[in-house]
């Protein structure tokens, strides 16, 4: 209970650092002001209708990448998993840079996510085919690879067609995600799906715990395995599809949350779920305070910073686990 | 096969590198007194081929009919090209060093930003090649033109064209009244300076560029925050390109919108800003026509 007390406190506060920075240099007071109480001038609109949607996103999708991290670290029984690592975000990205580019995402308001979310869908889907149901190591990181490589391809290939001379500068965009410039359209656009998925992925919290003890034991408490599977597959899909259609691919929190978080859960699966998705929250905004502190007027990518803190975790997982492998 | 050639096809793997890195030098080292020696000789070039945007359209205004052979695919797209109408009797070029050779031509007018390996390589085979640097200034633009007369061998034309738009651009320079501010304003958040050529038709017209700090003085990107705290009368925005692009969301963000519905709301009509042409002064025209709505609207 303490670390969600904690976990919440750390979370309100970054969300109100991230409101108050920004290069139009509004002293914090006044921005407050301004965002709560409005008023005619500019900086309400600064402050509603460009920091508050960033500042909203980092928090949805930070929670949402934190949690889907979790659920499949637990559901696969193995550390190295996250969406962003084993090819999830890179299909969703595929799949949200061709509705953009066939036109599809102007026609409905929800073509861009629900495209997101087919290719976020295909791209687990693949991964848990081809890495078994028990995921070991080894096939999961390759299967990873593999997916990623062809998705991150294909998206440069289809951006690299689009008649736009801008599509081809988006590939970074794509492949390391941002929240610069994002507005309240596209918060609206991710929330119901980050919604849907993390109630998906929350229902798994008492199969994850009884899978700790192995298969068997999971069926015997009465855990239907094929419902779970389809929660996972489902709930990721949601989760990583709206969240990369709006900010593109951010890697790496929901391979670092989790494993920052487990030891203070007693290592329980079901209860890292909401810690993680708090967890994820908190170092999204934190990553999207630095790279705005860092360099204020252009547009640093988040999966720069998020990488540079997960790559070496990463390394060390690898390095721990290899006899797994 | 040309002489020049065969090095880049029989050599050895070191060989033909040397020769390369020997091309890139020689073609950057050579330019200058290629240029001077190759403007002394006064003769009409028959057989001329551009590769850029900005010398397709001066090329098309001044050549005589037969002389220019071919543009670049660029000029044909309205969304770049004053004369886009024009240039389709033209057959298009991709500026590739192969297809502008088998063109034969004795003249090839080529931008400062053409690929420098290309150009070097043409002159390599004996092409003449002119290089012309972009056009910052609305004062420069006679200059470029009178330019490409001489290389050209239509001296009387460009002076003709000169004339012309040095006589509307003083007619611009005699406007008066208050001069409300604006920004100008591109896909990523790009906004041309105050030293560029957007920015000079900006203020010719008459209007107080807000993108006026040493940060922006040569173009610069400025986030979506400043420019709304900056609040400028008018945001002169560039027209998307089709198929939809991260980049150029920005151009749709409702805290943009919302600071161009207060005010006046133009559109950036690119084909006639990109380029130092007398089609400068029709984006002068139509921001003078903006300044206008804007002052009257006040009344």
């Amino acid at each position: 209970m303490r670390l969600y007390v904690i976990l919440l406190i750390l979370m309100g506060t970054l969300f109100g650092v991230a409101l108050m920075i920004g290069p139009a240099g509004i002293a914090p007071l006044d921005s407050l002001h301004a965002l709560i109480l409005g008023g005619d001038g500019p900086m309400t609109l600064v402050m509603r209708e460009i920091r508050l949607p960033r500042a909203l996103l980092a928090l949805m999708i930070g929670a949402a990448l934190g949690m889907s991290g979790a659920a499949m670290q637990g559901y696969l029984r193995n550390p190295l998993a996250d969406p962003g690592l084993i090819g999830v975000s890179g299909s969703a990205a595929l799949g949200a840079v061709i509705a953009i580019q066939t036109g599809i995402a102007a026609t409905t308001t929800l073509a861009l996510p629900v495209s997101a979310l087919a290719g976020a869908l295909i791209g687990v889907v693949l991964v848990l085919m081809l890495a078994g149901p028990r995921g070991g190591s080894l096939t999961l990181i390759l299967a990873g690879i593999a997916i990623s490589a062809l998705a991150g391809a294909l998206t440069s290939l289809v951006l690299n067609l689009s008649p736009n001379p801008f599509a081809a500068n988006d590939i970074v965009f794509w492949m390391m995600g941002s929240l610069a410039d994002r507005s309240m359209t596209h918060v609206w656009l991710a929330l119901p799906l980050i919604v849907v998925g993390l109630g998906m992925l929350a229902l798994m919290r008492r199969g994850l715990d009884a899978l700790t003890l192995g298969e068997d034991a999971a069926q015997a408490m009465g855990i239907n395995l094929v419902q779970l599977r389809l929660l996972l597959v489902f709930g990721t899909a949601c989760v990583v599809g709206a969240s990369t259609a709006v900010a593109g691919a951010i890697g790496f929190v929901g391979l670092v949350v989790p494993h920052m978080l487990r030891g203070w859960v007693g290592a329980r699966p079901g209860r890292l779920l909401w810690a993680s998705a708090l967890g994820g929250a908190v170092m999204l905004l934190a990553a999207d305070i630095v790279v705005r502190v860092i360099l204020p007027m252009r547009d640093l990518k988040l999966g720069v910073v998020t990488a540079l803190v997960g790559a070496p975790l990463f390394l060390h997982l690898i390095y721990r686990t290899r006899r797994g492998l | 096969m040309p002489r020049g050639v065969a090095p880049f096809m029989s050599g050895s793997m070191h060989s033909s590198r040397s020769i390369l890195g020997f091309a890139l030098t020689g073609g950057l080292l050579c330019c200058a007194p290629v240029i001077a020696a190759d403007m002394a000789r006064a003769e009409v070039p028959a057989r001329v081929v551009s590769m850029n945007l900005c010398t397709d359209q001066l090329a098309m205004m001044l050549a005589a009919p037969g002389q220019l052979r071919s543009v670049s695919f660029l000029a044909s797209d309205p969304r770049s090209s004053a004369m886009a109408d024009e240039a389709k009797a033209y057959p298009a070029n991709r500026g590739q060093a192969e297809e502008i050779y088998l063109m034969q031509p004795d003249l090839v007018v080529a931008g400062a930003y053409t690929s420098r390996a290309t150009v070097a390589l043409l002159q390599r085979l004996g092409v003449r090649v002119e290089i012309f640097a972009p056009v910052t200034a609305l004062d420069d633009v006679p200059a470029q033109i009178a330019r490409m007369g001489d290389v050209l061998g239509q001296q009387d034309k460009a002076a003709e064209v000169i004339a012309t738009y040095e006589a509307d651009l003083k007619a611009f320079q005699q406007e008066s009244g208050r001069s409300p501010t604006a920004v100008l304003y591109e896909a990523n958040g790009y906004t041309p300076g105050a030293q560029s050529l957007s920015g000079q038709i900006l203020a010719t017209a008459g209007f107080t560029n807000l993108a006026n700090e040493a940060a922006y003085a040569w173009g610069g990107n400025m986030p979506l925050e400043v420019l709304v705290m900056k609040a400028p009368e008018a945001v002169i925005t560039s027209r998307p390109y089709p198929g939809g692009s991260r980049a150029e969301d920005i151009l749709s963000h409702p805290a943009l919108r919302a600071t161009q519905d207060r005010r006046a709301d133009a559109s950036v009509s690119d084909s006639d800003w990109v380029c130092g042409t007398p089609y400068v002064l029709r984006a002068v025209a139509q921001m003078v026509s903006l300044r206008h709505t804007l002052i009257n609207g006040e009344d």
